[in-house]
């Protein structure tokens, strides 16, 4: 969705984050910047329901309110420091798992915008969830899709897809950008690794603040701690430590789908009393 | 006449509000505050109000309670603190006002903290206006953090007529008052926002949700938003943590992250959606106010709660009715007991914390005994929470996105007593520049600082 956001917008840089509280007694929610248009003031979000505040964005119906939007947060991607020739003579390549395809695609845009060709891997379950399929076809050089049930695009993972453009299709990678779940970004460095690709990973670790202040998204980095809401979001994928970064998402699993399931009930249980069903 | 001894304020009885967050002291009534106001002897050179950091006149305000005529005492506070409900409250006044106190010498000192909070108090119930605005310079002013510093600095200005926006990272306005302080402490909504409606009704702005750094820089206010001056009153926000094994645990928390989610977030009202963890047993690791926020605050959620301090007693940094309170309330003190791993199970989950016995030896560079470990002293406190109350620094944010500004090793900006920075028209004071501190030397930073920007402005 699009945040009329005007202070944002103008900020906002590729790789940062926001953070979305919908409502007075919402999380705060952090979320990766997809697009931004400065000059409409906006920025573009995209959500998926874990818990019950993020259900709450996902009900906001065009023309609502969002309660409070900061941003932009976070250290932008650091190829917006490099010097533009340099980065024209590397080979980059993208990875987008699931949801993390919105915040791969300004990324992408912004390579494009600087005459940097970029190829991109687009991995998901199945066909229907493969998001901005058309949007990154557009600034991509080449695009491919991979899906778990081959429902699009190459059948299998984003791993297993890089693999196959290494080894049999005679690609070659200077760098690569991957972002999607913790899962994907840990085996997508296991096998960059194996390729010795530098590798750069934009970690979803739990906030609350996203400033600086609370450390809930302490991450171990080359066996230093680091904050990925100051620190990062993007980190060397080769030094993150996955294992603890998962074990430390899942903190509050089972009190958010306890109040998830609550929210459920209430709301399945509600009978309308004008009439409308 | 027998001396009037010193009138004690009612508190929640200890095991009821252990287990709510409503307040623990209730305040002064009318005949209490009057009482206890006669108690003042008005002395010539009242030594209480020198050692106030925003000067409040003290014999002035207190000689009116005692006459009775509270609102013309709410003015008289506010010519120099537009937090007195919030000072009353969270001062330490024990060393400073009250420790001043003449009276104190021989007996007990007058409890002014209780009255300016009865002053505050009343006059918000009785919609007391308490200040007027000069008419508008037509100068803006961009202050950053809407905390004491901030909030002081920022009513100085307005009354003195400057165009006032105040820029806050956070949702709701009050900086470590509103996500620092429990409830049971400090009223948020009674207390905080109230006092902080206050300032808008003199024409200051503020604007949340804005990280200056990120957001928008102090060059780009300056030069494109036209700001005159800016005042960084961005408060000591990033915590710190031991550096041991298994910190990175599962139910490892800073006080920050614990008390975040509890106050601003209202984790302990469940209509929220904001999580917070407890489990059973909760070790508290710090010796300062903060440790006694969080540990009162997890032994409100349920759990058994500890502080596990490394000196002893004596050197608790926290202020003694904070400790006596948390006493009262259940919370144990394992002194003289230092971390030095934290142990989790298989899932990654802390299990307990391993610590050894410490004893004191020589006093420091500080004065106080430098704690040392007994040898052979290890053990372990099974726990399921562990939260690190360890202190704050700055946050780093706009001293790397602002040229020219000096900070020092600590990641403190450099100001003089005026608050004037190495960059010509920017101000800082609070806690953003001394390092972690308390509400009203914040405050006292404050003022001075919008009385150097009114300087500043003036010689343009």
């Amino acid at each position: 969705m699009d945040i009329e956001a005007p202070r944002v917008a103008a900020s906002a840089q590729p790789g940062q984050f926001v953070i979305v509280k919908v409502d007075e007694k919402g999380e705060r929610i952090p979320l990766t910047i997809c697009d931004y248009n400065r000059e409409e003031g906006s920025v573009t979000i995209v959500t998926q329901v874990v818990g019950s505040s993020s259900q709450k964005i996902c009900d906001i119906e065009e023309g609502e309110y969002i309660q409070n939007f900061v941003g932009p947060l976070g250290k932008p991607s650091e190829f917006i420091y490099e010097n533009i020739e340099e980065l024209k003579s590397k080979r980059v390549l993208f990875i987008a798992g699931g949801l993390g395809t919105a915040p791969v695609y300004p990324q992408v845009k912004w390579m494009k915008e600087q005459g940097v060709d970029c190829d991109v891997i687009i991995g998901a379950k199945t066909k229907s969830l493969v998001i901005f399929e058309e949007e990154m076809a557009a600034v991509a050089k080449n695009l491919y899709i991979a899906t778990d049930d081959g429902s699009a695009g190459f059948k299998g993972l984003v791993t297993q897809k890089l693999k196959e453009l290494i080894d049999n299709e005679g690609k070659m990678y200077d760098v690569v950008v991957a972002i999607g779940p913790m899962i994907m970004m840990k085996f997508v460095a296991i096998t960059t690794k194996e390729y010795n690709i530098r590798t750069i990973v934009s970690l979803n670790s739990l906030m609350v603040d996203g400033t600086g202040m609370c450390g809930a998204c302490r991450v171990s980095v080359g066996g230093k701690t680091y904050f990925t809401c100051v620190d990062g979001p993007e980190f060397d994928a080769h030094e993150v430590d996955f294992d603890e970064a998962m074990r430390r998402q899942g903190q509050f699993r089972t009190i958010e789908q306890r109040k998830a399931k609550a929210e459920q009930e209430r709301r399945e249980g509600h009978k309308c009393n004008i009439g409308l069903h | 006449m027998a001396k009037q001894p010193r009138v004690a304020q009612a508190e929640q009885d200890p095991k009821v509000r252990a287990t709510n967050f409503e307040e623990v002291s209730l305040g002064y009534t009318i005949e209490q505050a009057m009482l206890e106001a006669s108690r003042c002897i008005n002395c010539k050179n009242p030594r209480c109000v020198v050692q106030c950091p925003v000067s409040v006149k003290i014999p002035e305000f207190i000689s009116l309670v005692k006459a009775g005529d509270i609102a013309a005492a709410a003015k008289v506070i506010a010519e120099d603190s537009s937090l007195p409900s919030v000072c009353g409250r969270v001062c330490p006044q024990e060393e400073q006002c009250e420790g001043a106190c003449i009276l104190g010498i021989k007996g007990e000192s007058v409890a002014v903290g209780i009255l300016e909070r009865f002053v505050g108090d009343w006059a918000r119930k009785n919609n007391v206006n308490t200040v007027s605005a000069m008419p508008s310079n037509g100068n803006k002013v961009a202050v950053v953090g809407s905390g004491p510093a901030g909030l002081a600095c920022a009513t100085d200005l307005a009354k003195l007529g400057y165009e006032v926006t105040i820029f806050e990272a956070l949702h709701k306005p009050g900086g470590v008052l509103q996500y620092g302080i429990p409830e049971f402490r400090l009223p948020k909504d009674e207390v905080v926002a109230a006092e902080i409606a206050n300032l808008t009704k003199l024409g200051v702005k503020i604007e949340c949700d804005v990280v200056v750094g990120r957001t928008v820089t102090i060059q780009d206010l300056m030069d494109k938003e036209g700001y005159k001056a800016v005042f960084i009153g961005s408060g000591a926000g990033l915590p710190k943590f031991m550096n041991i094994g298994g910190e990175n645990l599962n139910g490892v928390v800073s006080a920050n992250e614990f008390l975040t989610r509890a106050n601003l977030m209202h984790a302990y009202d469940d209509s929220y959606d904001t999580p917070i963890y407890t489990g059973s047993k909760v070790v508290v690791v710090g010796g300062g106010n903060v440790a006694m926020d969080a540990v009162r605050t997890a032994q409100r959620l349920g759990a058994e709660s500890h502080i596990v301090y490394r000196r002893g007693e004596a050197e608790l940094p926290a202020r003694k009715e904070e400790i006596h309170h948390a006493k009262q309330e259940g919370i144990q003190f394992d002194m003289l007991t230092n971390p030095v791993e934290i142990l989790g199970s298989s899932e990654g989950w802390v299990e307990a914390i391993r610590c050894v016995k410490m004893e004191l030896g020589e006093p420091d560079a500080s004065g106080r005994r430098s704690p040392q470990v007994v040898k052979g002293s290890e053990f372990d406190i099974e726990c399921s929470l562990v939260i690190m109350a360890l202190g704050t620094s700055p946050n780093p944010l706009i001293v790397s996105t602002t040229d020219n500004l000096e900070s020092n090793k600590w990641g403190c900006i450099v100001a003089d007593d005026s608050g004037a920075t190495s960059r010509s028209g920017v101000f800082a004071g609070g806690d953003a520049v001394t390092g972690a501190a308390t509400v009203i030397l914040a405050m006292g930073a404050g003022r001075s600082a919008a009385a150097a920007i009114d300087t500043y402005i003036k010689n343009l």
